[in-house]
């Protein structure tokens, strides 16, 4: 259940920002979560319902851009979609291969809402 | 497209907790009703793991000033990891300096294990955490004022799915796997494999008593890690046991020597 750790990282990131950035509350929160980044969503989801209670997140509206696992062959340099860690290079059959994407984990943006304007 | 998040309509991903939010906000027709005044959309890009990525690297940093080889040891519960741990520091006492520091939910069971090798210990209990993290790690180093040129085992909580996603700072993370658990187990929990640089495959033992094909685990854990450095052995007969320690050896020569 790791993914509450997740959750709260993100209360404490997200709150630290809105807190720098002078704003008031977070409206939207927009995450990067990458296909092979070991996050089960359905958890994730649960762990975020209890996660922002009484948080500044708790009445935001959350996106989640889910990317893709993509890699290149090191051995033939084909570049491919990667479902899996076990998948082989679909041209040559070689396990071995660098990640290009898909293990993203990250806040990537939010929209606050701004303190009163100051007189 | 929305102009503040990006999102599209066949993006359903966005969620809502129904009766929280207080404005008007049909995010899927995209009539925000934000006030652009009262609103403002801030950039962040920050790694939600950068807390403890950047503790770990603290801890990385420590290790490596004072030329400690650091050692993950990770596995589902009962795959031999304590007593892997009490064999080697049994078998290597008096050749090199040891610490372990031991994760567990609940009791100093497995500290109490390694304290009876005269090995210096700390126990870390989680409560119901589930894995350690750089956190825990850095304060358990503080109080066992580690010596210059020696090895640290950090034994992670029985769990192979979420300590994968927790860098301690360690030089290596050792995967331990038992021959009883089968050999699918690298393709059911992949990450942690993938993120391994050795593999342990224990309990050789009890091979002829199992219907487990080695080759074929051997091959998936590769599949998924192709660097992966793999053992098999026996803490209980002791089979294997040499070319692990002799690979301990070296490993902590090539340290002194960097």
């Amino acid at each position: 259940m790791h993914e509450l750790s997740i959750v709260l990282s993100i209360v404490d990131i997200a709150t630290a920002e809105m807190e720098k950035a002078g704003g008031q509350s977070i409206l939207e929160i927009e995450l990067d979560m990458g296909c092979l980044s070991s996050i089960e969503m359905n958890a994730f989801e649960f762990a975020w319902m209890q996660g922002i209670k009484e948080t500044a997140l708790e009445h935001v509206v959350k996106k989640v851009n889910r990317i893709e696992g993509r890699a290149r062959c090191l051995d033939c340099s084909n570049g491919f979609a990667l479902q899996h860690f076990y998948d082989a290079c679909p041209a040559c059959g070689s396990h071995r291969m660098d990640i290009l994407q898909g293990k993203e984990l990250s806040v990537k943006t939010m929209v606050l809402s701004q303190a009163a304007p100051s007189p | 497209m929305c102009a503040t998040c990006g999102c599209d309509a066949e993006t359903t991903v966005t969620m809502h907790e129904p009766g929280a939010h207080m404005h008007d906000h049909s995010h899927h027709e995209h009539t925000h009703n934000h006030d652009s005044s009262a609103s403002k959309v801030l950039s962040v890009e920050k790694d939600i793991l950068q807390e403890n990525n950047l503790l770990a690297q603290r801890n990385r940093g420590f290790f490596e000033g004072r030329n400690i080889l650091s050692f993950n040891l990770v596995s589902s519960p009962g795959s031999g990891k304590t007593s892997l741990l009490e064999h080697t520091l049994t078998a290597l006492k008096g050749e090199m300096e040891f610490a372990v520091i031991e994760g567990d939910q609940q009791t100093t069971n497995d500290a109490d294990r390694i304290h009876a090798t005269g090995t210096k210990v700390v126990q870390i209990n989680t409560g119901k955490g589930c894995h350690l993290d750089a956190h825990m790690v850095l304060h358990a180093v503080q109080n066992m004022q580690l010596k210059q040129n020696s090895v640290l085992f950090i034994e992670n909580v029985g769990n192979l799915v979420c300590p994968s996603m927790f860098d301690l700072g360690e030089k290596e993370r050792v995967v331990i796997i038992s021959v009883t658990e089968g050999d699918d187990k690298p393709l059911k929990y992949p990450d942690m494999f993938h993120t391994a640089t050795v593999c342990i495959i224990n309990k050789m033992d009890l091979l002829p008593y199992v219907p487990i094909d080695l080759e074929k685990l051997k091959t998936n854990a590769l599949h998924i890690n192709p660097s992966l450095k793999i053992f098999t052995l026996s803490c209980t007969s002791g089979e294997g046991m040499q070319q692990w320690l002799q690979w301990l050896r070296a490993r902590v020569h090539e340290a002194v020597t960097i």
